[in-house]
């Protein structure tokens, strides 16, 4: 994973509250065996009409989201099933922040072992920018801040560990993997009881 | 100190404990795996090099993308797709390489994940058990701390054992009561979500106790812990007791013999201490539960099917309600349904299809419906079709299938058209979850099918059947 210290982009806002991942990402796509080109897919039935043009009335379809990277979503986004294809489609797709009050647990902790910024706010900061759609933005990570166009600041606190590969690139595999002895005295103990 | 059972269970898996900077290291006793959240792992640790740490420890199915028709004349299964094919051939290819058990088209063990490993008895009290699938939480109805991880998740586990997870809050859900005649697990969990809303457990292990959580069966038990995730929950749990003994004693992987004993006292040790304390409390009046449906898009919008759909109080509700073509003031019983599905991990166990069953019998559905019954899994199958069941279903004009997720997820080619009502003993009843445009109502396994016979959302206690009305 690559080291993500700052992100500056324009937002584009999705205000439905308890967005799933079926709607994220529709489940009869899961039958790919890699985590590449799900882009396409992300939102798929919402995005697209029957016909397979794009749906005006789907908010990011609109020329002001073109290019956004930053989503501010309703609560509960990425609620439902445990699959991984929603960080990657919604990746694939541009997305690379999620800005929400409450986002839910499998998908945030999903989210951001895929370098997906899954960061939970304050109601009320979160409130105004779903008010605000476009307004331009920068993430900093390592302050743990988001920076507003006026030079204002809305801050946000992260998990410290996944903040701490975020901003290192460090991959969680390998630190567990480092633990390898731990891991064999925890089996050697259990195999002793 | 007093723990929670939870706690018992996080504790004795503790491999490092977590700091301020990093989360804990935790075991995982069992490692459940399907065909659709693990292709990328496989191929991460064989680009890695990377070999399994305890291939003894997992347990893999094929569910998800496999076709619930038998066998073509040719002796081909009938795929929705070439995708789903490559799929499931990609996890048998990658069982065979890795030296996975795998219970697949040969076996007379494959099922839905969530059924098949209660039933071997992989499913143990005090275990921890992940799975890449978020209904996991269906194994806490033993005692088991069981939760869904992502992909990336399902590497760790393949290549260390471990995962990394912070310790998540408590909420101890009391049940008090009995439920009444005529209302099942199903309905209480609907009630449940209802009550504390579709994020009401983010961030908690829910622990769901009191005396109308102990009258329940396994089978019951694991459709409430099933739906733990529906609210939200990492996992849901319920203490061990003589119920859950009973009913895992002498299965396949269970201690044998003095093993089985020393298990046993064991296992009688996880409950919550007196005293113990949780993050937060909920309590439930069972009494008050009625045979309870979905009306919206998503599981906490439920309600009684005899009380009034609520009216939108926002744009995200007024959508639900738009899509749902549900109206405001009226009731939910009554609805003209085009199809019905029982099933999924939430309800396609042998219990779940006696109910229906004892519905259907003698009876058939309404002319315009289509029914599906697709059990939990090739055991559950044999013993419905040693009592009859399924002749009860084809007699009354449903489907009988063969085992597998089928129109819960719809990712086999087992869905609706759009804009078709579905009553479903699923678990979710998103946009587009049963096919893009379908409309889901969650019921329980009673529900479905009187409202298969009615052809409308109906109550199942009006279908009593003769020897329940005598």
């Amino acid at each position: 994973m690559k080291p993500i210290t700052r992100l500056h982009s324009r937002t584009a806002v999705l205000a439905d509250e308890n967005i799933d991942t079926d709607r994220i990402i529709p489940a009869r796509f899961l039958t790919t065996t890699t985590r590449e080109g799900l882009g396409r897919l992300c939102f798929h039935d919402w995005r697209y009409q029957a016909d397979g043009s794009d749906n005006p009335a789907f908010p990011l379809n609109g020329p002001e989201a073109r290019g956004c990277s930053i989503l501010v979503a309703g609560n509960n986004f990425g609620c439902g099933s445990s699959r991984e294809h929603a960080p990657w489609a919604l990746l694939d797709y541009g997305i690379q922040a999620v800005l929400c009050s409450e986002i839910a647990d499998i998908f945030r902790g999903n989210a951001l072992k895929n370098g997906l910024l899954a960061i939970q706010l304050d109601e009320l900061e979160h409130r105004w920018l779903l008010r605000h759609p476009g307004i331009e933005l920068a993430i900093d990570v390592r302050g743990q801040f988001i920076e507003l166009p006026d030079g204002g600041r809305i801050p946000f606190t992260l998990e410290p560990f996944a903040r701490h590969c975020l901003l290192n690139g460090v991959d969680q595999l390998g630190y567990l993997l480092q633990n390898e002895k731990l891991i064999t005295h925890y089996e050697q103990q259990e195999q002793a009881a | 100190m007093a723990k929670t059972l939870f706690e018992k269970i996080w504790d004795a898996h503790v491999v490092a404990a977590e700091t301020a900077d990093t989360p804990a290291i935790l075991y995982v006793d069992l490692h459940l795996v399907h065909e659709v959240t693990s292709p990328q792992a496989f191929s991460e640790l064989r680009e890695r090099g990377l070999k399994l740490r305890r291939p003894d420890r997992m347990l893999a199915t094929l569910d998800h993308s496999t076709p619930t028709l038998p066998v073509n004349a040719d002796g081909s299964r009938p795929y929705a797709s070439a995708e789903a094919q490559a799929q499931v051939a990609q996890l048998e290819s990658n069982c065979r390489e890795f030296g996975v058990e795998l219970h697949g088209w040969d076996s007379a063990e494959r099922g839905i994940v969530h059924v098949i490993g209660p039933e071997l008895g992989a499913t143990q009290p005090g275990m921890t058990i992940v799975c890449g699938d978020s209904h996991t939480s269906t194994h806490g109805a033993f005692g088991a701390l069981a939760f869904g991880i992502g992909t990336t998740e399902v590497g760790h586990v393949m290549a260390t054992q471990c995962l990394l997870q912070r310790r998540p809050k408590t909420m101890a859900i009391h049940v008090d009561g009995a439920l009444p005649a005529g209302v099942g697990a199903k309905d209480l969990i609907l009630h449940i979500i209802g009550s504390i809303g579709v994020d009401g457990g983010t961030g908690h292990v829910l622990e769901y106790r009191g005396a109308a959580i102990e009258a329940l069966s396994m089978d019951e038990r694991m459709t409430v812990c099933n739906m733990s995730i529906e609210a939200g929950a990492r996992a849901g749990l319920i203490a061990p007791d003589e119920t859950t003994f009973e009913w895992l004693k002498g299965r396949p992987r269970v201690p044998q013999g003095p093993s089985w004993d020393a298990a046993m006292a064991q296992w009688r040790t996880l409950k919550s201490d007196d005293g113990a304390r949780y993050d937060r409390e909920v309590r439930i009046d069972a009494a008050a539960v009625k045979p309870t449906v979905t009306y919206g898009t998503h599981p906490g919008m439920a309600i009684a099917m005899d009380a009034p759909v609520p009216a939108a109080t926002n744009a995200q509700e007024r959508r639900a309600l738009d899509y749902m073509q549900s109206k405001p003031g009226q009731p939910m019983q009554g609805t003209p349904v085009d199809v019905v599905f029982v099933g999924s991990c939430t309800n396609s166990r042998l219990s779940d299809l006696r109910e229906a069953a004892r519905v259907l019998h003698g009876r058939h559905i309404a002319s315009g419906v289509r029914m599906l019954v697709v059990p939990g899994s090739e055991a559950v199958r044999r013993d419905a079709e040693r009592e009859g069941l399924h002749h009860v279903f084809t007699a009354a004009g449903a489907e009988w299938r063969v085992p597998g997720c089928s129109m819960c997820i719809a990712m086999n080619g087992d869905l609706a058209q759009p804009g078709q009502l579905v009553v479903s003993t699923s678990n979710r009843n998103f946009e587009g979850r049963q096919g893009k445009g379908a409309r889901t109502v969650l019921a329980s396994p009673a529900t479905a099918a009187a409202s298969a016979i009615a052809g409308r959302i109906a109550d199942p206690r009006e279908y009593a059947t003769q020897e329940q009305a005598a």
